[in-house]
Order: structure tokens, then sequence, then C-alpha cells
């Protein structure tokens, strides 16, 4: 059974000069217990496609899918009524940045506390020993005066806890994880990555991780969805993804990889991400892509079969090079 | 061993804070006597979290700040602040986010000129000009370039505006502060590229700030680990890498996550945080954090000590 399905999603945005597609026909499957990564460069659209799962996005913003479904509720039909005791509950996401993230003027402790006042109706002393239990959980040390601490008396990897904390405090069915450790130091991004992925082994939520960290999704993700220009180029198991990458573009961003360098002189991808005035007519990764003939200038390529990690390519790659 | 183009010794940064009518002001002490030596046209990394000073280390070898105790000599001749003037030509730096550090209201022309309108009064425009053409040929910025502004230009590109501006003195060291963590993957790359294409050509010397392990051991040949201001461990790149022997710098190696999904390691969990460099704990830095602590950790600090691979631990691994 499918926990979240999103089929052909499509975010556009009004700008000044004109329509702007962030979310380009992406489809999205997760099931319980799943841990997927999405992985992409700046701009790609990931975190746009979440936020619009989550209904976050600004009213300049026009979502479009032909399904958009958790747990057999569909998103897209909802009230705002409804989708709020869903959002936050059964499905929580853990922002970038958590300095900017939480909010200044409320102590952490009232700002874990709310939602289970909101979402699960407990009463204070309840909270209070909820809250308690959610920061031991997250490894925060003495819990009892933290909770009494302002976002600003925190260090950045302290205030990431306290928005995991905040998220999993009504256990989540589904965690959105939003770059949820680019602002940290390796060591704490160790620890906050160990927590994410012992929390999912011990509840058996699901966990969506957007990142651009290859490291990071090799080491926690079971399946990877690349993403490029607001398209999913590529969806396959971790194994066999970073063994035999079927898009271009997912072979070209791990032969960038430093750690896979062999000689001096690094691989690198030509150009750059297409923006609002230079989308490509056929391919969007056409004009970076070694590999790219007229066909693939022209014509929009199509989605391969599974075999082929669902490539979005004409000419997908295999085991022995080009296919 | 070629002679040294920078050489520092026990370089120290404390900074007094806060402190009003009855209170005594208190001391940071980001930098704690910090020594190295970069032979020409080598790179040294300098790896460490943030509040281990590494920033202050950068703003100390660019003669942004004084250093508060130490010595720092370029090419053998010692500088004190008041000779600054003279060598700041020698060492220029690149920062880490090329969206803060252009001038959006300048061109690209105008950007790279100013260093040589203050420091070379005697060239002339079409000189200026033609120096500023080169430098941006070097770098691998097309001509049509020069009258554009930084928001038309992606953050690679910005990044190479950043380096060329760095590159218009011909400075004989680059301070390189963490220069592609602002980037994408595959634009990480060509920076990278261009950094060791110009160190090739150039014979220029780095110093290169980074938290990222995998770039560190891709670009530089030695390295020195810090943490809260010292020097834990340094030494070159292959006995960092290959034998860690401070504990710190294994939690750090275990920390990095590996693109391989394959790799089986056992990662080193680091209990609690860093100390706060208000109070500094009389011992090791590290002992709080460290799973293999003594009494005598806490009690004496170990000096960094050994030939050429040094470590700063009573018990250093890999005995």
């Amino acid at each position: 059974m499918t926990l979240l399905r999103i089929r052909n999603l499509s975010v556009d945005f009004a700008t000044a000069s004109g329509q702007f597609r962030a979310v380009d026909a992406m489809d999205v499957t997760v099931d319980p217990g799943e841990i997927l990564a999405i992985v992409g460069e700046s701009g790609s659209g990931k975190s746009v496609a979440m936020l619009a799962l989550m209904g976050l996005l600004p009213w300049t913003a026009t979502v479009t899918a032909d399904e958009m479904s958790f747990d057999g509720q569909d998103l897209r039909a909802i009230t705002p009524r409804t989708r709020r005791r869903i959002v936050g509950k059964d499905i929580a996401m853990i922002f970038q940045e958590p300095m900017s993230s939480l909010n200044p003027c409320f102590t952490v402790g009232f700002q874990i506390k709310e939602g289970l006042k909101k979402h699960l109706g407990l009463d204070r002393k309840a909270r209070h020993a909820r809250a308690l239990e959610l920061m031991e959980m997250v490894g925060i040390p003495d819990p009892a005066r933290r909770l009494n601490a302002f976002p600003h008396q925190l260090s950045g990897g302290m205030s990431q806890r306290v928005m995991i904390a905040m998220a999993i405090a009504c256990r989540p069915r589904l965690l959105i994880a939003d770059e949820p450790t680019t602002a940290l130091d390796v060591t704490i991004q160790a620890q906050i990555l160990d927590l994410l992925t012992d929390l999912q082994a011990e509840t058996g939520m699901a966990l969506i991780l957007i990142t651009h960290d290859m490291g990071v999704v090799a080491e926690t993700a079971r399946r990877v969805s690349v993403q490029y220009a607001g398209q999913k180029v590529e969806d396959q198991p971790v194994g066999p993804l970073f063994e035999t990458p079927h898009h271009p573009y997912t072979a070209a961003l791990l032969a960038a990889l430093p750690e896979r360098a062999t000689s001096r002189v690094l691989p690198t991808i030509p150009g750059v991400v297409p923006g609002q005035f230079d989308r490509p007519r056929g391919c969007l990764f056409a004009p970076r892509c070694a590999h790219a003939d007229e066909l693939c200038r022209t014509t929009p390529p199509p989605v391969q079969p599974p075999g082929m990690g669902l490539a979005r390519c004409h000419y997908p790659l295999t085991e022995e090079g080009r296919g | 061993m070629t002679a040294s183009v920078v050489t520092a010794t026990g370089l120290s940064r404390f900074y007094e804070v806060g402190g009003g009518l009855l209170s005594k002001p208190r001391e940071i002490r980001a930098l704690s006597e910090v020594s190295f030596a970069i032979p020409r046209g080598k790179t040294l990394a300098v790896v460490g979290e943030s509040g281990c000073g590494k920033s202050t280390l950068a703003r100390v070898v660019t003669m942004i700040e004084p250093p508060t105790a130490g010595h720092f000599a370029i090419e053998g001749t010692e500088i004190t602040p008041d000779q600054w003037e003279a060598h700041r030509d020698a060492v220029q730096i690149v920062f880490q986010d090329p969206y803060g550090s252009l001038n959006p209201r300048q061109r690209i022309s105008a950007i790279l000129s100013e260093p040589l309108k203050i420091n070379r009064p005697e060239m002339s425009r079409a000189e200026r000009e033609a120096k500023v053409r080169e430098v941006m040929g070097l770098v691998g910025l097309r001509p049509e370039f020069y009258d554009r502004y930084p928001h038309m230009f992606s953050g690679g590109q910005r990044q190479r505006i950043a380096v060329a501006r760095a590159l218009m003195l011909e400075p004989k060291v680059l301070v390189l502060d963490e220069p592609v963590s602002a980037l994408d993957l595959s634009v990480q790359s060509q920076i990278l590229n261009l950094l060791l294409d110009l160190q090739e050509r150039l014979g220029l010397t780095y110093l290169f700030i980074s938290h990222d392990l995998s770039v560190v051991r891709h670009v530089c040949d030695e390295i020195m680990v810090m943490y809260l201001g010292r020097a834990v461990e340094t030494g070159t790149k292959e006995a960092v890498f290959g034998n860690p022997r401070h504990p710190y710098t294994r939690a750090l190696l275990s920390a990095t996550p590996v693109a391989d999904p394959k790799s089986q390691k056992e990662r080193i969990k680091l209990s609690g945080e860093l100390p706060s460099p208000l109070n500094i704990p009389p011992g090791c830095p590290f002992a709080a954090r460290c799973w293999k602590v003594q009494d005598r950790c806490r009690a004496e600090r170990p000096a960094l000590d050994g030939d050429g691979h040094k470590v700063a631990c009573f018990f250093p691994e890999g005995e």
C-alpha cells in the first residue's frame, strides 16, 4: 500500500517576467517505512515540490497534478481546515536553516508543545512530559532547562535538533527532511543522520530526504530520485544508482565527486542549469550532455522502463556505455 | 625542502567581549599558538568545524586583523602590522559566498580594476583595462563579460570573478576561505580545476580553508586539523588521511559521508558539544568529547609533537 502518491505534479510561478515552471511533471511514490532521497542542484525544484505537497507555497504558485494522495486521501480536494489536520501531524517537515525557521519570540518549549496541543489535545502535564521526552530523544543535554531557552540561545546543531523534535512530536507517518544537515558540521551531521535513520527504523515512518550531498544519499537512502531543472530524470535504488547510473546527468554528477577522481583534473559538466529564458526545446540536459545529438535537442525524451531506472533520456546509459 | 613562502610561528588572536561598568571583559581565544609553513606552489588545507578558528586564521594571514601574539613572515621577511600596507598585495583572499562578496552596483570591469586603482596608481587607464582583460582570460571569463553586472552571472561564474579579483595584484599567496562550499556539485569541480590549473601556471601558494574533507583530499598537499583555536594534528595529506592519529581527526574522518553505498564503516559517535571559546577547559580542548580521555587529559594540555606528522595528544591512535 502506497503512503504517498504524486503523479504529474507541476508548479508554475507567476513572475514579473512571465510564467516560470519550477517543477515539471514530477512523479513521487513513497511506501510506508521507505527512505527516499531526492537529489538535485539548486533550482531543480526539489524543495518546491515538497512545499506544494504541504500546501505551503505562496499565492503566486499554481499547483497542478493528476494525482496527489496521502494514505488514500486526495490532497488536492481537501479544505484548508482538513489539510491543517494532516500537515504537522501525519506529514511533518524539517526545514532548511533551523536558525530562521524557529520563531525567535517564543521559547523552544512553547514551539514544541504547540503542535502537541493542536493536534493531539494533550493536557499541560502530558505536553510537558512529551516535550521532555522528545528533547531527550534528539539528544539535547539538560532538556528541562533547554525547554525554556529561546532559539538565539542555541547553537545551529541544537536548533536543528529542536526542529526535528517538533517534526516528530506527533509521530508522523511521513517525514520530509529538506536539507536537514546542510548548515551543520560533519560530526553533528553524522549525529542527526543517525538519529533520523534510528527514528525511522523504530517508528516505521517513511522519510523523504532532500539533499545535494551524494555522501549523505549513499549512507542513508534506500531509493534515490534525481531531479534536474524541475524534472525527475532518474529513479533507482541506491546501490544500482551509484553503480550503473542510466541518465547521463546522474553519471556526470557522480563523476564530478572529488573522491571519485582518478586524476588531478576533475571531470566537469559544462554550462549551467537552464533558467527561465533559456529552457531547451528537447531534453533539458541536452546542452550540457556529452552524448546529445539532434534528436535530443529537438524532442523531449521519453521515460524509460524501470529496468533503465526510469531515466528521462533518449539514449540511457548501460554498463557497456551508451545504449 | 624549498624555502617557505609563508611562515607562521605561534600565531594567536584573542578577542575581548562583553565587559561593562563593573564587569571585566572576557577573552575569546579564537586562535592559539598556530604554526605552519607553506612551500611555494603548495597547498595547506585547514579543516575543522565551525568555531575552530579557521576564519580567524584567514583574517590574520590576509592582514585584516593583527595577531595578538606570534610571528608571521612572507618569504623570510617578518611582517608586523606597521608594514602591512607594503605587503598586503602579496596575500589575497577569495571568500566563501560569491553572492555576498561582489558589489552588485559595480560592473565586472570596476570590480576587477579597483585593486589596481588603489595599489598601482601609476598605471594608466589603458594599462589597467589590458591587465583586467588578461586576468579575465586567465580565469576563463569571456571578454564580453567586461561590462556586465554580478547579478547576470551564476554562482560558478561569480566565483571566477572573485578569483580574478584576488589575482589582480599578482599575489604570492591566495587564501581560499571555503571557496566551493556555496556551489553546486557540477560547478564545484569547475572551480577546483581552475584553482589547480592556476596554481600550476602561476606558482601560487594556497591556504585552503574548508570543512569538506573530500575536497581537501583532492586539492591539498599538507593538512592542518584545528579544534577550538588550536592545531591538533598536522602532516602531509597521505599521513593524516592514511593514518589519522588524533582522536578528533579520526572522528571527523569517520563522520564524513562517503558516496559509496557499499562502504561499511564504523562511525565514531561523538557525544557533547564544542565547549564555548569563552571558557576553554584547562587540559586538552577535546577532552570533553573524547572516548579515551583520562585524568591527565583534563589537567594538562598536550603539545603538538612529532616530526613531520605532528599530533597534540597524550594517547594518539595507531601506535
